[in-house]
């Protein structure tokens, strides 16, 4: 095999971890209160600032800036609910979903007036690590271990804890779950600060690789709607699964042939397989 | 226990209980009976808080109800099985029963409230592992059952436990009926299995088309020959 | 009815009028609301069969760039270059149209499918950045005069009787089919196609047409506008905030009702334009700040002007939501 090829492959599996990361936090939204925040992305940039700006203004050492970046953003999630999705929870979806657009054109321009477009960056220059003949960045493969220690973490807290189980089961039968002594409203604040922790975490671990700038939510935001859908909307696990599948599709047709050119063919393949398995993958 | 003070109720422009009024003493285990549409439901649903009541009232040992939001209404020591028990099917039995102890006072207990289900329901024990949407009508209600269970109410609600259940079910479901009650539970039952469920109440109340038509002691009921030929087909 | 027709008139008249009375930069403002209202009101057509879609970007990209990049590269007028680009549009729609349609993509799903395909549009034309400039974008070689075979009018004047006469042929369009379809049917298929086929109404074939009118007209649109602007980019015709936009005016205008995508138009576009003087060059993104925050007031605190009508429309069969 092709060694180059082999690092794309690797390259392809760490940029998963982080889309991973995105899809899960975005489908638990949907799954819970049943909106597609389609600022999502524009969340993971008021992140990659926040802690830019802390480590650039405020001179913060990198951990304390992510890990105040991280409750940043959540804060940031809980405030998308109660002032933009909480007024409008029993409207059509186009309205939510536009409602939201509006959002994302908000925070591009509040940071552009914030912090200009120029591209921002922490400045960090982590080494390259040499596997036999195989060279991996170390902010990459960083980014993908804390990915999935945080996508354990989140099913560890889903799956032991008495919130996590009542988020799962508010997507199963909203209804009843006043009948078990559940306040579904907190249960919604609940889920939008994990959804914007979990974006948070990822702005810090694309900080580690990627420069900041207003518009860079569009470069990422469409294939994480897109890994979401494909993995089926709501379905955590099938959307981990698909960041995998979809960033190697990039990885791979990136090193044959061009970066958006492996976003074309990333996006065409997702409109086929809707096209042709409209629940998703793995839906039933 | 509880008291119900002239409750209205309705959907929308349409009005399914007209001044209903009830009471359940401590210990005792009492049934509402009528037919389709008679506003069975829709009176458990205002006694659990999920429906507001248009008009009228309830309390709990004296404490009003009416105006808290159903999740407050569960930590005042009402329980709810709903009609066609509504487990959350892809929940594990064990995680729908610790949704049921989600209450901060059940939490604290969570673990010999458990192991206290099991001992009552050990069909259950063996199934804890298994999503809720696998287990037989008899399980699944079992479980219900059992969720409600795990708050310690001072007062069940169960809204038509033995329905769309095999008949062989439906016996064994009156039995586990019998057993809550053996437990010292207070039971609120809904129910259009007229027979059997005079069978296990105290006492029971006929609701006729949003209003109580009769009320009595349960034996005193089955014996009634309207309800006999309207309600039991004899 | 009869009281129509004279004001109609009168409106045209009117409309005929503008040029003599506005400055360069009033009509300037004036093409770009009958050429956004055109392209919205190509938009609804599909919106108001309950078809969101969120990729018109694409459309509007292949409308934009196939042209100018066939006039720069080979020298064919946009006479041919347009239509050609109406028909890639078009099969395009169909391309995608037909299987979700036929496996009933709907919703969320249609949306975000729509969504995709505006971004393998964007993609492709940055990708191709040897023809199209890439992100930096493209201009058409100018004719240096107003020229008919180049469809170049320096003037703005000239280049907005095309927008007008272009805008009236959208209109009448959206009348044609609503004649040829009766709102009645369009509402049934809204509503539920179940019952709309029962009565008598190829849904599908419908559905598909309005489609690929639908996306047929945007690319017309967009060629339209490269022509009058002289420059295009990926991000200003195929970026998720246009498709964004596009879908927001013309629910915020109003979708069920002939004028209501040309009022979002002129909504959206005075209101950004009257941010954008207020604010001037001295705060990069405040107007766009503020832009934003109205948008989602607007569809908090205007249900009515969104929702509303669409649950009028669903409430009250055989009652159009909005008076034209």
């Amino acid at each position: 095999m092709d060694i180059y090829l082999l690092e794309a492959v690797m390259n392809g599996v760490l940029l998963g971890g982080v889309l991973a990361l995105l899809a899960l936090g975005l489908n638990l939204i949907f799954g819970v209160v049943d909106v597609v925040w389609i600022a999502y992305a524009e969340l993971v940039m008021c992140g990659m600032y926040a802690e830019w700006w802390l480590t650039d203004s405020a001179a913060w050492p990198v951990l304390a800036a992510s890990a105040a970046a991280i409750a940043f953003v959540a804060l940031l999630g809980v405030l998308v609910h109660l002032l933009v999705i909480a007024p409008i929870l029993g409207s059509a979806p186009i309205n939510q979903l536009l409602a939201t657009g509006g959002l994302l054109f908000f925070l591009q321009s509040a940071a552009t007036l914030l912090f200009g477009t120029d591209f921002r960056n922490l400045g960090l220059r982590l080494p390259v690590i040499e596997f036999g003949d195989i060279f991996i960045s170390l902010s990459r493969l960083i980014a993908f271990v804390a990915a999935l220690l945080g996508a354990a973490a989140l099913y560890l807290f889903l799956s032991r804890s008495f919130l996590g189980t009542a988020i799962r089961a508010v997507a199963q039968d909203r209804e009843i779950m006043g009948l078990m002594g559940v306040d579904q409203r907190r249960i919604y604040l609940l889920t939008s600060a994990i959804g914007g922790g979990l974006a948070g975490l990822a702005a810090c671990l694309l900080l580690l690789q990627y420069d900041v700038h207003p518009y860079i939510g569009l470069t990422f935001g469409p294939i994480t709607f897109m890994i979401c859908v494909l993995g089926g909307l709501g379905n955590m696990i099938g959307g981990f699964v698909a960041a995998f599948i979809i960033s190697q599709i990039i990885a791979i047709a990136g090193y044959y042939v061009s970066i958006e050119a492996s976003y074309v063919l990333a996006f065409v393949v997702f409109i086929a397989l809707v096209l042709l398995r409209p629940q998703g993958i793995l839906g039933k | 226990m509880l008291t119900v003070t002239d409750v209205s109720a309705g959907y929308g422009s349409f009005q399914a209980l007209f001044g209903v009024s009830l009471a359940v003493a401590a210990g005792e285990a009492v049934a509402v009976i009528g037919a389709n549409g008679a506003g069975k439901t829709t009176l458990m649903r205002v006694i659990s808080g999920l429906l507001p009541a248009s008009g009228g009232g309830f309390a709990l040992d004296g404490r009003a109800l009416e105006a808290l939001p159903a999740h407050r209404i569960v930590a005042a020591g009402i329980a709810h099985v709903p009609e066609n028990r509504r487990l959350f099917p892809r929940l594990t039995v064990e995680e729908n029963l610790r949704m049921g102890a989600f209450i901060p006072a059940a939490r604290k207990h969570f673990a010999e409230r458990l192991a206290w289900v099991y001992e009552l329901f050990p069909r259950l024990l063996d199934r804890r592992r298994q999503p809720a949407g696998t287990l037989s009508g008899g399980e699944q209600q079992m479980c219900a059952i059992g969720r409600a269970l795990m708050s310690k109410p001072k007062l069940l609600l169960m809204d038509e436990p033995s329905a769309g259940l095999a008949p062989l079910v439906v016996e064994q479901v009156f039995n586990l009926v019998r057993r809550i009650r053996a437990e010292g539970f207070t039971v609120l039952i809904v129910e259009q299995n007229v027979q059997q469920v005079l069978d296990i109440a105290d006492r029971a109340y006929l609701l006729d088309r949003g209003r109580i038509r009769l009320s009595g002691a349960a034996g005193e009921l089955a014996r009634n020959e309207e309800i006999r030929q309207a309600y039991m087909g004899i | 009815m009869t009281a129509r027709l004279p004001a109609a008139l009168a409106a045209l008249v009117l409309l005929l009028l503008l040029p003599l009375a506005l400055r360069d930069y009033f009509l300037h403002i004036a093409v770009q609301v009958l050429l956004w209202g055109f392209i919205y009101t190509a938009w609804s057509m599909m919106g108001r069969f309950g078809l969101v879609s969120l990729g018109h970007g694409a459309f509007l990209g292949i409308g934009g760039y196939v042209p100018a990049l066939l006039w720069n590269h080979y020298d064919l007028t946009p006479w041919l270059g347009i239509p050609l680009s109406v028909l890639l549009a078009a099969l395009l729609a169909l391309v995608v149209g037909y299987p979700a349609t036929r496996m009933r993509v709907v919703g969320h799903y249609y949306a975000l499918v729509t969504l995709a395909l505006s971004q393998v549009v964007l993609l492709s034309m940055i990708a191709l950045r040897d023809m199209t400039g890439g992100s930096l974008g493209m201009t058409p070689r100018s004719a240096g005069r107003a020229s008919w075979y180049a469809l170049q009018f320096p003037e703005k004047s000239e280049f907005y009787f095309l927008a007008l006469a272009l805008w009236l042929a959208g209109l009448a369009l959206w009348l044609w089919l609503e004649r040829s379809m009766g709102s009645k049917a369009l509402e049934a298929i809204n509503e539920d196609e179940g019952a709309a086929a029962a009565i008598g109404i190829d849904v599908m074939r419908e559905k598909l047409r309005v489609t690929l009118i639908s996306a047929g007209l945007t690319a017309l649109g967009g060629g339209a506008y490269v022509q009058y602007l002289m420059y295009v980019n990926p991000e200003t015709v195929s970026g998720v905030g246009v498709s964004l936009q596009i879908v927001f005016a013309a629910i915020a205008g109003g979708m069920y009702s002939l004028l209501g995508p040309t009022i979002g138009a002129l909504l959206t576009i005075v209101l950004a334009e009257g941010l954008r003087v207020a604010f001037g060059t001295h705060f990069i993104g405040a107007a766009n700040t503020i832009y934003g925050v109205l948008l989602v007031l607007f569809i908090i605190f205007m249900p009515r002007g969104i929702a509303g009508l669409v649950e009028g429309l669903l409430a009250r069969p055989g009652r159009p939501a909005a008076a034209e």
